[in-house]
């Protein structure tokens, strides 16, 4: 078995402790919430940390709470199992109880959190190995080395941003609450992230993150998400989908917004998607057929590259597919959407 | 009664107790309420660790090793390498190439150059980092077409065909002359890709050196004898003074079957440093150890009759070995031998070359050799019967050899039940009324194949016992049999209950089975070739049955009745003529004792002499084989070029199920691993030679939701020579799952799949190019 490189565990039992830890920055510290994330990635020396705290013991950071003006707080900590099965989410969120339903398998759903999927390092095939493993390779630029193998001669690291819960709240308009020891910030999702695989979020050191906040949305809400992958547990997404449409009394759409994920270093907003949608009716004769445009849009719009294991050509392959089928389920309030 | 007599395939005493009947297996409770112990269970006082210091190169010289910086590290007891253990080794004895340590040269990323014992794991892990090698890096061929056509440098020097492992061509009949008399020869190229075992439990071994001298390995082996002989060479000690032991095992699949480095290191470590050592290799090891299913590139070309009639086949293979030997040779000619049955051959050829590339080594995992070959032609008949416009399950019932007849490489096959296979998959999966009209994108396929129930070619010849049994039995009632066979979760020691309660009228909690420790039990040469039932089953009769009857002499004595009136069954023996006469078999036994005194007996089996009279004639030759048919169901959604096997029938001939419950476990089992292999297993290296994935992520086995339904159907053809007729049933029940599914695709949507494995890419582009080349096609 792969050892666990030795650390300092710290269990701070409030917020305030914790804060108070990693504001010391003479330790070198990471954050684990459900570790199903940070435990491998230290077992291959990913990362090297003197300290890492847990956020365990922190009660306030578990569950959901109504804010005014009809926003739902979903705490870091709560697990992805509680966030796919809550029956709020089902109706106010579909995308996102459908695709944390399909993060990873059913064991590690019960320990892995909301906070640590969005907070999730990216992935790659030549990354996500052992340091033997690494160190044969000699290394590439996201750790210990200065060559990418995705793209060859590349500069920047292209690695995954493979969370399945980011194109799903992306399309929510999520907001996010940072604390830090005397601070706090509020980011809404999609301004989170960088074009970079070796870190593709703004972070700042010793801030935990708190909250995951959506807006309310009304009766005419509909989402989806569908997911890629080789089997039918256990595997990250090779192409995450999320889909939000918003309609009308009448059932006419009034907006629609497309995130893909896993392709690239950050979740990928497919563009000119309302602008194809708005106004149709779930009856219309025309709808098909500006589905199929949206589904062509995304093809044309994402270049997969060989970053996470398999078959990057058919990748693209699916895209429109995924598109169109999650879609088809946004519409039919139905979901996810999956093939293996 | 001698080793190589049948025993007859009923119960001599009318109907059986134990045999035939889902009994629970006799490690299941311990197993399941995790009381069962596993190499690495095991922890000695004193005990240290060791690790394994690993090439990061795929080719390379070593030209100097210093390990000064390790040893001085607090915690390390000591560093070995190369120099320390010269003596090659390998399973098959004309082909010792491997170095427990690499010697001169390093051969795949991941060949093992140093070991380090050391207090614990983490100061073991730390002194490999301060362990410098120097290597001058040779060129690296990851691509058997090159390794055929080039070895300067040469993987292994001095080897007297360059990077050529093993080359095999052998003919039977005029082939030349029947493809040119055919009235239909079908032609194609098909390829495997290499899978390995992915066991659940690593490779772990313990090396003890006893204050006697006396060196104790346990190890996660499956051939425990061949282990012992490997050390004694390796180590330069007596057999008799090595004693190695299988604890329970976790899986093996034949990932297990080579004496492995850790083995030879631990058990060094432990001479040099007085002190035991244990190795438990991490996931990534296993993968490096490998000896999975070797990549093959077929070419088979099939000569047949305007009815259907096979009187052609020449097949030629190119085999991707990885950079060592293992059982290599064997599988050069099982890629061969394996392919005449069930079905008659008038003519067949044969050209099979293995050759070294640096990569992991290939070797022996379930249905060695002729997983592959199997592929390529049961597809073939598919293209044939399409060709001929004849049913698949009618094509091959025309080919049926038939039993009790000599295939054309010079087999003898005896039982043969392949036609009932045919009968039951048909019949369950509905076949005629559901073939060719499940609508689009849905399908049926068969396959079939045959295998062997051991062989009689060990792996060193001598003309001992190849399974040998002792039993002791006591005046308490408890009866222990000792066994060499090993137990890799297979059920083997359950079988050899089965058969010693069965035969002495024993309840099944009256035997104990002590198995695979060369100090305690007689030479079984190991689980491997699916020999184990077989062999040990009829060992284990010839010896209970001497015994047996020495209890019913002595019983009639005392009873003064005629022998055949003493009845042992369950526990008891009663006298058949007078119900009121009854006692408990401890009774039984002390009359016995009593008469004979202290009760014993031993059993052995060896193969009759078999197969063909010429060179590598005697390789694949079996005792019994059996049979096996599959019916594949699959869904093919044409957008995203995922196949979905629905269902797998399995119908196999395993002669008799001495515990049908297990029997059945084997067939899904075996589907299971085929449907992992045709669909989503890839032991695959990247453009760097590295592993790409060695991880059971990255590598993906089926989960419980990948898996179909699998519905096993157990044919009984009750072989004259197999313990109460058992075959085999661990290895045969796999072959068809690959082509079956490959056939279903085409029954779904009209592509042929040559190449494994199907990938929903290679479906997609399949259908793309169906698509082309018939634009006007409604399908
Ligand atoms: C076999 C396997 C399969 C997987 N499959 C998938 C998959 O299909 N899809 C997928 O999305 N993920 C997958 N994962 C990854 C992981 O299980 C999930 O992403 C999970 O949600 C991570 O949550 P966690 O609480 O375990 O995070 P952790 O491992 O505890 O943390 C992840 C990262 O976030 C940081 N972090 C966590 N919480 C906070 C916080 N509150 N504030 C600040 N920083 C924080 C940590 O420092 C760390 O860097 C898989 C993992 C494994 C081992
Ligand atoms: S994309 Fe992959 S190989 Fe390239 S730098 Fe990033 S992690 Fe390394």
């Amino acid at each position: 078995m792969l050892r666990m490189p030795k650390f300092e565990l710290e269990r701070p039992a409030s917020l305030a402790e914790a804060l108070e830890l990693l504001a010391d920055a003479s330790v070198e510290s990471l954050i684990v919430a459900g570790g199903t994330d940070l435990l491998p990635n230290l077992k291959h020396e990913l990362f090297t940390p003197a300290r890492v705290v847990s956020l365990e013991r922190l009660g306030e950071l578990r569950g959901m709470r109504e804010l005014e003006g009809g926003w739902l707080a979903i705490g870091s900590m709560t697990r992805l199992d509680e966030v796919a099965g809550d029956a709020r989410l089902a109706a106010r969120a579909p995308a996102l109880a459908q695709a944390c339903s399909l993060v990873a398998g059913p064991q590690l759903r019960t320990m892995g959190t909301l906070g640590g999927n969005v907070l999730l390092d990216t992935r790659c095939q030549w990354y996500n190995q052992t340091y033997f493993w690494r160190a044969a390779l000699g290394f590439c630029l996201k750790k210990d080395g200065s060559v990418c193998h995705v793209v060859e001669g590349g500069a920047k690291c292209v690695a995954a941003a493979s969370n399945d819960s980011a194109p799903a709240l992306m399309t929510l308009g999520a907001e996010l609450v940072f604390v830090r020891a005397g601070g706090r910030r509020v980011v809404p999702i999609a301004d989170l992230w960088l074009a970079d695989g070796a870190m593709n979020k703004k972070l700042e050191s010793g801030e935990i993150l708190t909250e995951i906040r959506l807006p309310p949305r009304g009766a005419g809400h509909r989402g989806a998400y569908g997911k890629l992958r080789e089997r039918g547990s256990i595997d990250f997404p090779l192409l995450g989908v999320a889909a939000r449409l918003e309609l009308d009394a009448q059932g006419a759409i009034t907006e629609a917004d497309l995130v893909l994920g896993a392709l690239a270093a950050r979740p990928v907003r497919v563009r000119r998607v309302a602008e194809e949608l708005a106004g149709l009716r779930a009856s219309s004769n025309d709808l098909d057929a500006a589905l199929g445009r949206v589904a062509q849009l995304a093809y044309k719009q994402c270049h997969p590259l060989p970053n996470v294991p398999g078959d990057h050509e058919w990748r693209r392959e699916m895209v429109p597919v995924y598109v169109r089928r999650t879609l088809d389920a946004a519409l039919a309030r139905q979901g996810p959407v999956r093939d293996a | 009664m001698a080793a190589r007599d049948p025993h007859g395939v009923g119960a001599p005493w009318g109907a059986f107790h134990v045999v035939g009947k889902p009994n629970r297996k006799v490690d299941g409770l311990a197993k399941a309420t995790g009381t069962a112990v596993y190499a690495d269970d095991i922890a000695l006082p004193g005990m240290l660790h060791a690790k394994t210091l690993r090439s990061p190169h795929a080719h390379a010289r070593i030209l100097s090793i210093d390990a000064s910086q390790a040893l001085a590290l607090p915690g390390v007891h000591a560093v070995i390498s190369g120099r320390d253990l010269p003596i090659k080794y390998g399973v098959i004895p004309w082909t010792q190439d491997e170095n427990a340590l690499a010697l001169d040269k390093v051969r795949f990323i991941g060949d093992p150059v140093a070991a380090v014992a050391a207090i614990d794991e983490d100061t073991a892990n730390a002194a490999l980092k301060l362990i410098r090698v120097e290597y001058e890096r040779l060129h690296a061929y990851l691509d058997p077409r090159e390794a055929l056509e080039r070895h300067d440098p040469a993987i292994h020097e001095g080897h007297k065909t360059g990077n050529i492992s093993k080359h095999v061509e052998l003919a039977f009949g005029d082939v030349d002359a029947e493809l040119a008399a055919a009235q239909l020869v079908v032609e194609g190229d098909y390829s495997f890709h290499g899978t390995t075992h992915a066991p659940i439990e690593p490779h772990c071994a313990v090396a003890q050196v006893g204050a006697d001298g006396l060196l104790t390995l346990w190890s996660s082996t499956q051939i425990t004898h061949y282990v012992q002989r490997a050390l004694s060479r390796v180590l330069e000690l007596p057999a008799q003074r090595i004693r190695v032991v299988q604890p329970c095992l976790g899986g093996a699949f034949g990932g297990k079957s080579d004496p492995f480095s850790l083995e030879f290191t631990v058990s060094k470590l432990a001479m040099l440093t007085g002190r035991p050592v244990k190795m438990l290799w991490t996931r990534e090891e296993v993968f490096y150890a490998h000896r999975g299913r070797h990549p093959m590139q077929m070419h088979y070309k099939t000569g047949v009759s305007r009815e259907g009639r096979i009187s052609a086949v020449d097949a030629k293979i190119l085999i991707d070995g990885g950079s060592y030997s293992s059982f290599g040779l064997v599988t050069t000619y099982y890629a061969g031998q394996l392919l005449t049955g069930p079905y008659d051959f008038k003519s067949y050829r044969f050209d099979s070359t293995r050759v070294f590339t640096n990569k992991p080594p290939c070797g022996p995992k379930r249905g060695h050799g002729s997983v592959q070959p199997r592929f390529a032609f049961e597809v073939q008949l598919d293209e044939i019967a399409e060709q001929l416009a004849l049913d698949p399950i009618e094509l091959r019932r025309r080919n049926f050899q038939g039993s009790h007849v000599r295939t054309v490489n010079g087999q003898r096959v005896t039982s043969n039940g392949f036609l009932q296979c045919l009968d039951e998959v048909s019949r369950a999966s509905r076949w005629s009324e559901r073939r060719g009209k499940l609508g689009r994108g849905r399908g049926l396929g068969v396959a079939g194949s045959m295998y062997i129930s051991g062989t009689n070619y060990p792996v060193y010849p001598n003309p001992m016992p190849q399974a040998g049994i002792q039993i002791a039995l006591e005046r308490s009632g408890r009866c222990t049999v000792f066994t060499g066979g090993n137990d890799i979760g297979q059920g083997s020691n359950s079988m050899v209950a089965y058969v010693v309660a069965e035969e002495l009228g024993l309840a099944l909690d009256q035997v104990r089975v002590v198995a695979a420790d060369t100090d305690l039990c007689p030479v079984d040469l190991g689980a491997y070739s699916s020999r184990v039932t077989f062999m040990v089953g009829n060992a284990a009769i010839d010896a209970a049955r001497k015994l047996r009857a020495q209890l019913v002499e002595a019983l009639a004595l005392e009873w003064k009745i005629e022998p055949g009136r003493v009845h042992l069954a369950e526990g008891r023996a009663s006298d058949s003529g007078d119900p009121a006469r009854s006692i408990s078999s401890a009774e039984a036994i002390q009359i016995a004792e009593a008469r004979f005194d202290t009760l014993g007996s031993t059993g052995s089996y060896n193969t009759p002499q078999l197969g063909g009279d010429y060179r590598g004639g005697t390789i694949g030759a079996s005792p019994a084989y059996s049979f096996t048919a599959h019916v594949a169901e699959v869904e093919v959604d044409e957008q995203t070029g995922r196949i979905r096997v629905e269902r797998v029938w399995i119908a196999h001939d395993c002669g008799r199920a001495l515990n049908p419950m297990i029997v059945a476990g084997q067939m899904e089992g075996s589907a299971y691993m085929g449907v992992a292999e045709a669909l989503l297993e890839h032991h695959t290296l990247n453009r760097f030679g590295l592993h790409a994935g060695p991880n059971l992520l990255d590598y993906r086995i089926p989960t419980s939701v990948d898996t179909p339904e699998l519905a096993a159907l157990i044919v009984e053809s009750l072989d004259p020579e197999g313990p109460y007729g058992a075959k085999e049933a661990g290895e045969g029940p796999l072959h068809p799952s690959l082509p079956a599914i490959a056939n279903a695709v085409f029954d779904a949507c009209g592509i042929r799949l040559r190449e494994l494995p199907f990938t929903p890419g290679k479906v997609l582009a399949a259908l793309r190019a169906r698509k082309a080349a018939a634009p006007q096609e409604a399908r």
